[in-house]
């Protein structure tokens, strides 16, 4: 008998007695609150700074100086560029641009000082940022192996208020990375430092007005 | 204590050490201390709290009602997104199918994720058996790897250090694994973080083989989750070409939706932060099977029973099949604040060890048959568990099992235990002490001889009464008891 | 209105100064008590331990000793929580094991009958004055299964509070456990040692004279631990504080 029929088959004789099998009550909160638009940003951009990331908001004319700002006072020499990455949003920097290319290996990203990307959508609620590796966010290492990581929330379109919101709107066969403020331990007798393995500075723009 | 009487040691022994030990009670003190309070806040931002605890419990009941389809499923998901899955009946047979797979890469080097499952199963023993170094990532079991010590907490498994022994560790021990600590390094936890982030890089990056566990598995897309903070996670299941992860069964939900609940529970309890900085969900390899470059191109989940199917089968003792290891259970108990996880003989330390570990493994040996009593019973646990395990109802279920044999199954075969050793006279004074209760005559017998005895007052009692003396006094004996007291008073034969 | 007294095992071999307690407080509020001999143990101990069988006998004896009385009282949050919450169990499972007829029935008619003192007083008797008098600084100590098991909350705050001449001040970590626990005390003696040394010492900071608690069981582990340790802050149960007027002070 192999494994999988011999622990399916205890899985049926332990469960034969019935057991629990309640219908799960879905009736906790969609959502914590009622905000307009503007407040659920408001909500995000304090979240997000709450857990330590530098959050900034810009619109269609001011994203292009503001991160061209950001990467100069990073002193980044070299910045990593997603595909599908508007190209206007780094149209006022000279910092060097990196392909995110499929052979790249994990050394030569290393040596890159930022990579900048836009996200699938942002929760105000967690102030979490989701990447679902979709048009201007790349391979998931690109946001791992850089210490500085700047991202592109557009705001409102791709802010929601809560956790219960946000996944009809993700697909899971896509890889999904959620991430709410720079890497972080708490393991060090259970108190929280911000800045381990993952970028240690993470900058959250809030862009209003057209994407493009 | 002798262990005659009460029928214990174990537990009562281990623990006695981390009583005495003043810096780890520190330790401890601080750690806990510090958490619970920022849990309670955490939880207290949302207002269905109840309600998402509800929820979550009644999900992973229905998973596990149907744990043999969830499964089922859950495989035909996984394998249809490029991945492959294994089933593991025991450690055994787990560690040698991950052995296998990594012999098989041709790589003698593996990182890992902090997983309690590939603990449990001493995976890593395992591999060094087979040639295969594993490193441990998770900044605290590098402490504990480093330190050649033992994991006591499960989110933060070298709790019982502080800064300072672990500065101290770092300096002595990195140079043997790789990058040496930095030169005078000192003990702010931000230093520290930052010689954990220098000495791990060079793994990270020219790692070939990564191997986590998994906090879920969706049934219906076969996406699995890990949910962590310092980034080795990420770094462990994107960088490697191959990632192999071991889960207990349990760790199934049944939809993707399900996530919502649990992605509000689990990092409140856990860390008490509305969201741990970093979730990875992946399913398989991915919509381009691996080719695009994101993430490993070949991936392995090995499906863990060892004892879980056991513990399935007792209808008391399945809900702690339920835990989703956040460890808000440690760190609200009074007694493990007391004890350290150490004590607790097992990777599962606290409340929720106290339950797992005899069910898992059986109440056969010392350890196992002392956990079921490693608890004043006072429901702190419960009060806080995420998924409202009744941790106290266990405890007593199992205590039942210890002191009383019964039928538990083992290994899928239902069998009959005989009570455990030790307990004869425990059961004995039991019944004595039931039989003189259940009659008032003798009782009020009973009850004149001690008022009697009022003026020896023995500052400390022989045999087994000296596990009360010698730290308390005796209460002081009544002159008459309150049943002789109305009688006298009202009259009224009592 | 009439109430029938559970005083408990151990208040009754240990602590008759509560029992009369409860009688002289109940009787001054105009409750006529009764004392139904027949009762004993609830079978807590047997049943936590792990020997619930053992507790069957006593289950029965319980309910059919206090059966016919509408209100049964009883100075202990640990019994009232073992028959609310575990009564019904054992006797579900009696029945189910093929022992102790009618044991189910009998637990589930005893257990909307029972009532701990506080809850009998402030929910039933609708009263938190009860016009005692106690002048001293006082800090309380919430046993767990009076507050996590019966959910008293703040009942016996408010009884205190509303004692005349009574300075209630806050216990630190007032929700903690003492580490009594039962066989806990004698079966971990190290631990729960340790955990009532930390527990007392809370007491003391606090500067109370005494230490008051709804549970005699508790207490007798935080009074050996307070007298071991020479302290002179004394614990006192609830009942006791609360019988005491400025006519007849406790002494």
């Amino acid at each position: 008998m192999s494994s999988r029929d011999r622990i399916l088959g205890r899985i049926r004789r332990a469960v034969a007695d019935g057991g629990p099998d309640p219908a799960v009550p879905r009736d906790y909160l969609r959502v914590h609150g009622v905000r307009t638009p503007a407040e659920t940003a408001d909500l995000l951009a304090a979240h997000l700074a709450e857990y330590r990331a530098r959050v900034h908001r810009a619109d269609g004319d001011g994203i292009a100086p503001l991160l061209a700002r950001l990467l100069a006072e990073r002193g980044a020499r070299t910045v990593l560029v997603p595909s599908g990455l508007p190209p206007r949003w780094l149209a006022a920097t000279a910092v060097t641009r990196v392909e995110d290319r499929p052979g790249a290996n994990p050394y030569e990203l290393d040596a890159v000082d930022s990579v900048v990307t836009g996200c699938a959508l942002a929760i105000a609620e967690t102030g979490t940022i989701v990447l679902d590796g979709g048009p201007g966010q790349g391979r998931r290492r690109i946001t791992l192996i850089p210490d500085h990581h700047v991202c592109v929330v557009r705001v409102p379109e791709q802010v929601v208020d809560s956790v219960p919101q946000a996944l009809p709107l993700l697909d899971p066969r896509r890889p999904l990375t959620w991430i709410s403020g720079p890497s972080a331990t708490s393991d060090i007798e259970l108190d929280r430092v911000e800045g381990v393995h993952g970028p240690r500075t993470l900058e959250v723009i809030l862009l209003s007005g057209p994407a493009e | 204590m002798s262990g005659t009487f009460m029928g214990m040691p174990a537990f009562p022994d281990a623990a006695r050490e981390a009583v005495r030990d003043p810096v780890l009670r520190a330790n401890l003190r601080h750690a806990t201390h510090t958490i619970r309070d920022k849990r309670a806040r955490a939880v207290a931002e949302l207002a269905d709290w109840e309600r998402l605890r509800a929820a979550g419990k009644a999900v992973k009941d229905h998973a596990l009602r149907h744990l043999d389809r969830h499964l089922v499923q859950l495989e035909e998901a996984v394998t249809a997104a490029g991945g492959t899955v294994h089933w593991a009946a025991d450690a055994d047979e787990a560690n040698r199918i991950v052995t296998g797979l990594v012999l098989a890469t041709g790589h003698r080097e593996v990182v890992k994720v902090k997983s309690m499952a590939t603990q449990e199963i001493g995976l890593n023993e395992a591999l060094e058996a087979a040639g295969i170094a594993a490193y441990e990532t998770d900044l605290a079991e590098l402490i504990v790897q480093l330190g050649h010590d033992r994991p006591s907490h499960i989110l933060v498994p070298a709790i019982h250090r502080n800064r300072a022994e672990i500065r101290d560790v770092f300096t002595a021990e990195m140079g043997r694994w790789g990058r040496p600590a930095p030169e005078g390094l000192g003990d702010d936890p931000r230093e520290l973080a930052e010689a954990a982030r220098l000495h791990l890089r060079e793994k990270f990056l020219r790692a070939k083989v990564g191997i986590s566990g998994a906090n879920f598995m969706v049934a219906e897309t076969g996406t699995m989750v890990v949910f962590e903070s310092e980034g080795n996670g990420r770094m462990c299941l994107t960088l490697p070409e191959t990632l192999i992860s071991v889960v207990g069964i349990e760790k199934v939900v049944p939809t993707f939706r399900d996530l919502e609940i649990f992605l509000q529970t689990l990092p409140r309890s856990s860390t008490a932060e509305r969201m741990n900085p970093y979730t990875t969900m992946w399913t398989g390899l991915g919509p381009s099977r691996g080719a695009d470059g994101d993430g490993p191109s070949a991936f392995h989940l090995v499906l863990l029973d060892n004892g879980r199917t056991d513990t399935l089968a007792d209808e008391v003792g399945r809900q702690a099949l339920r835990c989703i290891r956040c460890s808000a259970c440690l760190n609200v108990c009074p007694v493990y604040e007391r004890a350290g996880g150490h004590a607790y003989g097992s990777v599962y330390p606290g409340p929720i060890g106290a339950v797992l570990s005899p069910q898992l493994r059986g109440t056969g040996s010392a350890i196992d048959a002392s956990l079921p009593y490693a608890s004043t019973l006072c429901g702190a646990c419960y009060e806080v568990c995420p998924v409202a395990i009744d941790i106290p109802e266990i405890l007593v279920h199992l205590r039942e099992r210890v002191a009383q044999g019964g039928p538990v199954t083992l290994g899928g075969v239902r069998v009959r235990i005989r009570p455990a050793r030790g307990h004869t006279a425990e059961r004995a004074a039991m019944r004595a002490a039931r039989l003189l209760l259940d009659r008032p005559g003798a009782l009020r017998a009973g009850e004149r001889l001690l008022a009697r005895a009022r003026r020896l007052r023995p500052r400390r009692l022989p045999g087994p009464g000296r596990a009360w003396t010698d730290g308390r006094e005796l209460p002081q004996l009544p002159a008459e008891s309150f049943r002789t007291w109305w009688a006298r008073e009202r009259g009224e034969r009592a | 209105m009439r109430a029938a007294l559970f005083v408990t095992c151990v208040n009754d071999a240990l602590y008759p100064r509560t029992g009369i307690a409860v009688v002289r407080l109940l009787e001054r509020l105009g409750v006529g008590v009764d004392f139904p001999a027949a009762q004993s143990c609830c079978g807590q101990p047997q049943y936590n331990t792990g020997y619930r069988r053992e507790s069957e006998p006593l289950l029965r004896r319980t309910a059919e000793a206090f059966a016919g009385y509408p209100y049964v009282v009883t100075p202990s949050g640990s019994c009232a929580a073992m028959v609310r919450t575990h009564y019904p169990r054992i006797g579900r499972l009696a029945e189910r094991e093929g022992r102790g007829p009618g044991l189910a029935a009998l637990a589930e008619e005893l257990v909307p009958r029972v009532f701990e003192l506080t809850e009998f007083l402030v929910d039933v008797l609708g009263v938190t004055d009860v016009g005692a008098y106690f002048p001293h600084t006082v800090t309380y100590h919430p046993s767990c299964h009076g507050l996590r098991g019966l959910g008293l909350g703040e009942r016996p705050q408010r009884l205190l509070r509303a004692v005349k001449g009574l300075d209630l001040v806050e216990l630190p970590d007032a929700g903690e456990c003492c580490g009594f626990g039962g066989t806990f005390a004698v079966k971990n003696p190290d631990v729960s040692v340790a955990m009532g040394t930390d527990k007392t010492g809370n007491a003391v900071g606090t500067g109370a004279d005494v230490l008051c608690g709804a549970d005699n069981s508790c207490l007798a582990h935080l009074d050996g631990i307070l007298r071991r340790r020479g302290e002179a802050v004394r614990t006192l149960h609830l009942a006791e504080i609360l019988a005491s007027t400025e006519e007849e002070p406790l002494t």
